[in-house]
């Protein structure tokens, strides 16, 4: 059928929410979201990392992008949840953009290095911004009682959800699943097949008529509007948030090591990736010790670099292949 | 005589200091069967580099089919109808041997709006370079000489009306040279103008109609393969060493 994906999309966005309906627990809402987020953030990666062959090491400055963007909404408008993901999301995009512009010539580890100064540039930049918080951070507390098209969306006994944590593990599920597609989609399009001409030879592809440039900054935008979509609820959540927290290496670090774990070539890794590894990190974190998580992902690419260099996904292929044979 | 291909008029490239195409003024006719020559560093790569878009010459213009393209980049110029193939094969090497075809025949797209079989018509310059059954299969796994056929391959899919082949035979056996010969003289045929760069003299003397050499960046003679052979410059430049491939 041919829209299946998109059906099973549809019903995956049912279930979270049925998830929130039915689940009292606010415990899993709560890592729930990080996973969620994580989901977004490699998925965004993908597209530029794995699709066309650029590593981003700069991700926690794409991700803080959206989460300050809501700060200083909040501060400045007091807008809702919705709008904030919007409006970071289209400033972490025009980032995205500008560095791509920027960073043209760059190639290999010469843009991966740009990235993380570019990272380093913007946390230096928040941690000088008192209007958001500046070094020191700032509190955030969600609106009181949130509507959209006049339905309360939080409240104990009228809204929709019954509280933050049920609301922000929704649209989080949403833009995952919403990201995902998306990720699928370029893999599938004009544009995936001219992305990954580019990662295999940029020249080879200009001069093959693939218009290199251009590609490469639909993908920067994209990639980093999703990152900057999937850091605007980030205050909301923490209800508390300072650099330190919002460009953390944790989110550079993740949003690598989940697509290579998983498998670059495929949307499906990112997503396998960050089921996997989130899980991991948040299981060890909370029941045996917070500084295990890294120690996890270290010691799991270590692994998956020398059995499975082409991820999960690539790994499932190759075995698939050689028992055809 | 009809208006040529291709005019290159008053060229020049200069790498800081280093000056690699030094006010080159020549022209390809359409149909032509054109070789480019001269010693290692005499320019011939920086010139096509200059005709393909990858680098701009800072002097000079170059007209293609009667529109200056000197401004363009390179995926323009290919929509234009410049095609190449590179001196080292650059396969897109994370796909198959048709996968790689298919690419500039999406990208180049003459044929948007109609319906238009890419892979048909992929398959089809496949199997005149007798690479059908290779299709399939990952370009990792190509040998040498299939690899230079897809180089050749993956620019005919691009539609070119000039199609420049950058020394697709080094390193060939005498055979694979005689194959790789065949399969430019039947792209000609079909009314594509060839620019072959080349340092066997046996392939270039065999197959042009007409020949410029370079050397240190300057045009240095002009003319039939016969003219070549006996001119005393280009005997200078290569100090001899014509001789050893014939």
């Amino acid at each position: 059928m041919k829209y299946m994906f998109e059906i099973v999309c549809l019903l995956l966005i049912v279930g979270i929410f049925v998830l929130t309906q039915v689940i009292s627990n606010q415990f899993y809402f709560f890592i729930g979201f990080v996973i969620l987020q994580y989901m977004v953030l490699a998925t965004a990666w993908n597209i530029l990392g794995g699709y066309a062959g650029y590593v981003n090491f700069g991700s926690a400055g794409f991700l803080a992008t959206g989460a300050y963007t809501s700060v200083a909404l909040i501060n400045f408008l007091d807008i809702g949840l919705i709008e904030q993901m919007i409006i970071g999301g289209a400033m972490a995009g025009l980032l995205g953009l500008i560095t791509g512009y920027l960073t043209l010539r760059l190639r290999g580890v010469y843009f991966a290095i740009a990235t993380l100064a570019l990272a380093i540039i913007l946390e230096t930049v928040v941690a000088h911004w008192d209007y958001v918080g500046g070094a020191a951070g700032t509190s955030i507390l969600p609106k009181r009682k949130p509507e959209l098209f006049d339905i309360m969306i939080v409240d104990r006994k009228t809204g929709v959800f019954a509280n933050y944590k049920e609301y922000l593990f929704f649209l989080m599920g949403t833009v995952a699943v919403l990201s995902v597609w998306i990720a699928r989609y370029i893999e599938q399009s004009k544009l995936g097949r001219g992305l990954n001409a580019i990662k295999d030879s940029e020249e080879a592809a200009e001069c093959m008529g693939v218009p290199t440039l251009r590609l490469k900054l639909i993908a920067t935008t994209i990639s980093g509007a999703m990152m900057g979509v999937a850091g605007a609820p980030l205050a909301s959540y923490l209800t508390f948030i300072d650099p330190l927290s919002a460009f953390n290496l944790e989110y550079a670090v993740n949003a690598i090591a989940m697509p290579m774990i998983g498998g670059t070539v495929s949307w499906m890794g990112p997503v396998i990736g960050a089921l996997l590894l989130g899980t991991a990190q948040q299981v060890s974190s909370l029941w045996i010790q917070s500084e295990l998580n890294l120690l996890i992902v270290g010691v799991l690419l270590v692994v998956f670099v020398i059995i499975a260099p082409e991820g999960i996904v690539g790994w499932f292929r190759k075995s698939r292949q050689g028992s055809r044979r | 005589m009809s208006e040529p291909l291709l005019k290159i008029e008053g060229i020049s490239k200069h790498f800081g200091g280093f000056t690699a195409l030094n006010n080159v003024t020549t022209h390809v006719n359409p149909g032509e069967r054109f070789g480019l020559i001269g010693p290692n560093g005499s320019g011939k790569t920086t010139m096509i580099n200059c005709v393909s878009g990858l680098l701009r010459n800072e002097e000079g213009k170059i007209i293609f089919d009667g529109r200056d393209v000197t401004d363009l980049k390179p995926h323009k110029r290919t929509g234009a109808g410049i095609a190449r193939s590179f001196q080292i094969p650059r396969p897109f090497h994370t796909m198959s041997v048709i996968e790689n075809l298919m690419i500039p025949a999406e990208f180049v797209g003459h044929h948007r709006g109609d319906k238009y079989d890419d892979r048909a018509e992929s398959m089809e310059i496949l199997e005149t370079m007798g690479m059908a059954d290779k299709a399939e299969d990952p370009t990792t796994d190509l040998t040498q000489i299939e690899l230079r056929k897809l180089e050749l391959a993956r620019a005919m899919a691009a539609k070119p009306k000039l199609l420049i082949s950058d020394e697709a035979m080094a390193g060939l056996t005498g055979q694979e040279v005689d194959e790789v010969i065949d399969i430019l003289f039947k792209m000609n045929e079909r009314g594509i103008t060839i620019i072959m760069i080349e340092h066997i003299m046996r392939a270039v003397m065999r197959f042009s109609q007409r020949i410029i050499c370079l050397d240190a960046g300057q045009l240095i003679a002009e003319g039939t393969p016969e003219d070549i052979m006996k001119d005393k410059g280009v005997e200078r430049a290569y100090l001899g060493s014509t001789d050893e491939d014939g």
